[in-house]
């Protein structure tokens, strides 16, 4: 009996993949758990697995396509079987997409080009209300992305496009995009998903989250001389970045305010339980997000050594995606860059992220006197919807506590 | 109102409904001199005497058809099945004749008889007695077949049951007996055929009876803390079977999740799921999910046991899923 691989769900929230490469060819043999391709997500790419082990028969998706999660996508079998009972119901075979294309189905009637509904998904699928829902509203389901499994449009969907209006592209989809006259000198370039991804929850976060900021400037002096003594101790791969004091002692911190560790849920605010900090690492095209988990609850080694490699498989776009997901609390440290200060956008579902500087040596005022001294200063975003003014501030203080004795953060 | 068991609530049920009509008896096996096996009749035998509380031999046969042929002369026997399990030794009393002597006899009979018998997995008893069959039996036009989740629940509807000149049948969970409730005190009866929101959601719809309320309830404050807001209808009733309460609630959520102890095939959570698909099919958001135990006999071994028997956190996952 032949294997069907299927587009694998890696993720909560992933509905559809990019398949990017085929690692092996039609033919080919494979053995379970070898790589059979390479995928695209929304935040990473990752290698697909074989469940099976056999000869690779047939590739039901082109290279570039976008397929649903659950999607069939390889046969994998012995080389006499017959395999058009393990193919699936005929449907036209996924082709690949340009990332422009996908964008003009999205965005309506504005665009020329919508006559279609999305080919990736074949027959249109709706679930029974979703289709009276639409019916009553007048919505033209073959417009619609379903979001549901296997790209099944349902009410949410119908919804969301009723909200973004008839003409407007849905929520989904980046912003406006002026006119402008091209030249032959400018030059396009499609949006990776991990660009789209950024571009759409960045857009989500700074139209929907009320923003303030708090800036507060640290002493680092100690913190720099704690970190000297501890990395003589410790050997080349085990080094302890200022980032990492940074992760614990905003880990700690958070503990007493854990109005910033949560998420705003409409009419209720949702107090996370476990303390995980996001730590935005720059990747190729873009940023994601690792997280620590439990960083309050983790020596300084652990999470130095836990942040280098997650870094690490982020730059080489092989993270895992447990180690995307799930955090409470983001740091984003362009320290490295000797930035002196900025200002970060709230990951969501998050109600704050810290911006974190440089640590400069700069001359200082003490007892009246100038002399120079190690100041890193950091900026606060919050949500104003969770938390105020008052509150940050006094967060950014307790970070102090931390920071500026940070043998704290060694007990 | 007190705070008392399932056990003291049906006991109580017992006991008020024999002081209040004298043709009211129990028989079964142990249910006299040694007070029932799960003690639901301790202390009957020296109160109401061995007419009224007959301790029977072990067959099941003799259980059923004395007491079928005692209702049909009038009688309100109470027949106790020490385990549902047992009743397949009965099995053509229980569906096919008390259910249809008043059909066949074309109205002259009646047979208003109760059997009360235990049932459900977790206490080790084995694959031969610890069956959730309650389908199975809800399957036969004419048998009432009731299943409270709620001491609150086991009072009113069993009370309502002794009365009741239908035959039917009792369902009791052997792992309930112990769960405790605010219960009336006296004169408390409740409809049988009548489900019943037993907490409100916005979310989700679980439909779900007797053990699997209980294991609902657990789930529901977990999926709370998450933001997720189930709603519970409790069916109390596998025959007739209420769906108002259901479909009202699916119209409102439309999505569920059936929560049954008993297999999959052939279950209560397919007859619901059919029923929403029939009755509310444009409310439909999302395929049913349904959450019951495994297709194996039921394994001794009480790792096995727990793993084959529905519990909280496939309950969790099913409603993630439904939610997608």
């Amino acid at each position: 009996m032949a294997d069907t691989i299927a587009m694998p769900k890696l993720g909560f929230d992933m509905a559809e993949g990019t398949l990017v490469r085929w690692v092996k060819k039609e033919g080919e043999s494979v053995n379970k758990g070898e790589v059979l391709a390479e995928i695209e997500t929304d935040k990473a790419t990752v290698e697909v697995e074989s469940t099976a082990s056999g000869l690779v028969r047939k590739l039901l998706v082109d290279e570039g396509a976008v397929v649903p999660v659950n999607t069939p996508i390889a046969i994998v079998g012995s080389a006499d079987e017959k395999i058009e009972a393990a193919a699936p119901a005929a449907g036209p075979k996924p082709k690949a997409e340009t990332p422009a294309a996908k964008a003009a189905v999205k965005t309506g009637p504005a665009s020329p080009t919508t006559t279609a509904p999305a080919s990736a998904a074949g027959p249109l699928k709706a679930s029974p209300l979703a289709k009276r829902v639409a019916r009553e509203a007048k919505v033209d389901l073959a417009k619609i992305q379903g979001s549901g499994p296997g790209g099944r449009i349902v009410r949410r969907d119908i919804e969301a496009a009723l909200t973004a209006g008839g003409d407007q592209p849905p929520a989904a989809a980046v912003g406006f995009t002026p006119v402008i006259a091209v030249s032959q000198a400018d030059e396009s370039i499609p949006l990776t998903r991990l660009r789209q991804a950024i571009a759409r929850r960045m857009t989500e976060s700074k139209t929907t989250i009320p923003h303030f900021y708090i800036t507060h400037e640290y002493k680092v002096d100690s913190l720099l001389d704690l970190r000297r003594q501890l990395n003589n101790m410790l050997g080349e791969q085990e080094k302890v970045s200022v980032n990492d004091f940074i992760v614990k002692a905003a880990a700690l911190a958070l503990r007493q305010f854990p109005n910033l560790n949560a998420v705003f849920q409409g009419d209720k605010l949702l107090r996370r339980g476990n303390v995980n900090i996001g730590v935005a690492v720059a990747v190729e095209g873009g940023l994601l997000t690792i997280v620590c988990q439990d960083a309050d609850r983790k020596p300084l080694r652990q999470i130095a050594a836990e942040v280098r490699s997650m870094a690490a498989r982020a730059r080489e776009g092989r993270v895992k995606p447990e180690e995307i997901e799930g955090s409470t609390f983001s740091i984003s440290n362009l320290g490295m860059y000797d930035v002196e200060n900025f200002v970060a956008i709230v990951n969501p579902p998050e109600a704050a992220i810290l911006a974190v500087g440089a640590a400069r040596e700069v001359p200082v005022v003490e007892n009246g006197i100038v002399k120079t001294g190690w100041r890193m200063k950091a900026t606060v975003s919050v949500d104003h919807r969770v938390s105020d003014g008052a509150e940050a501030a006094k967060y950014m203080q307790a970070l102090a506590v931390y920071l500026e004795e940070p043998v704290r953060l060694i007990l | 109102m007190a705070r008392i068991t399932m056990r003291e609530a049906i006991s109580q049920a017992l006991w008020e409904e024999m002081e209040r009509d004298p043709s009211v008896f129990i028989l079964g096996e142990e249910v006299g001199v040694w007070g029932g096996t799960y003690a639901v009749t301790k202390g009957f035998y020296d109160h109401f005497g061995a007419e009224r509380v007959r301790d029977t031999p072990i067959a099941e046969n003799a259980i059923l058809g004395a007491a079928i042929g005692a209702a049909m002369v009038g009688q309100r026997p109470v027949a106790e099945l020490m385990t549902i399990n047992f009743a397949f030794s009965a099995m053509d009393y229980v569906v096919n004749q008390a259910p249809k002597l008043h059909y066949m006899f074309g109205g002259q009979f009646k047979v208003p008889l109760v059997i009360r018998a235990v049932g459900g997995g977790g206490r080790q008893l084995g694959a031969t007695h610890s069956q959730t069959p309650d389908a199975v039996f809800a399957h036969f036009p004419g048998l009432k077949v009731v299943s409270p989740g709620t001491p609150e629940d086991a009072k009113g509807l069993l009370k309502a049951a002794i009365r009741s000149d239908d035959p039917v049948l009792f369902l009791e969970h052997a792992t309930m007996y112990q769960v405790r409730g605010d219960v009336p005190d006296g004169e408390y009866l409740l409809p049988i055929g009548k489900a019943k929101v037993q907490r409100e959601g916005r979310d989700v719809t679980i439909v779900t009876y007797a053990k699997g309320l209980e294991l609902s309830l657990k789930a529901a404050e977990d999926l709370s803390k998450e933001g997720i807001e189930v709603e519970i209808v409790d069916l109390r009733t596998l025959r007739p079977l209420d769906m108002d309460p259901v479909i009202e609630s699916f119209e409102k959520t439309n999505r569920a999740v059936i929560v049954e102890e008993g297999w999959k095939s052939y279950g209560v959570g397919s007859e619901v799921a059919a029923r929403i698909y029939e009755q509310a099919f444009d409310s439909v958001d999302a395929p049913i999910v349904r959450v019951a135990q495994k297709e194996v006999p039921l394994p001794y071994n009480r790792t096995l046991e727990q793993a084959a028997l529905p519990q909280v956190p496939d309950i969790l996952a099913a409603v993630k899923e439904v939610l997608k």
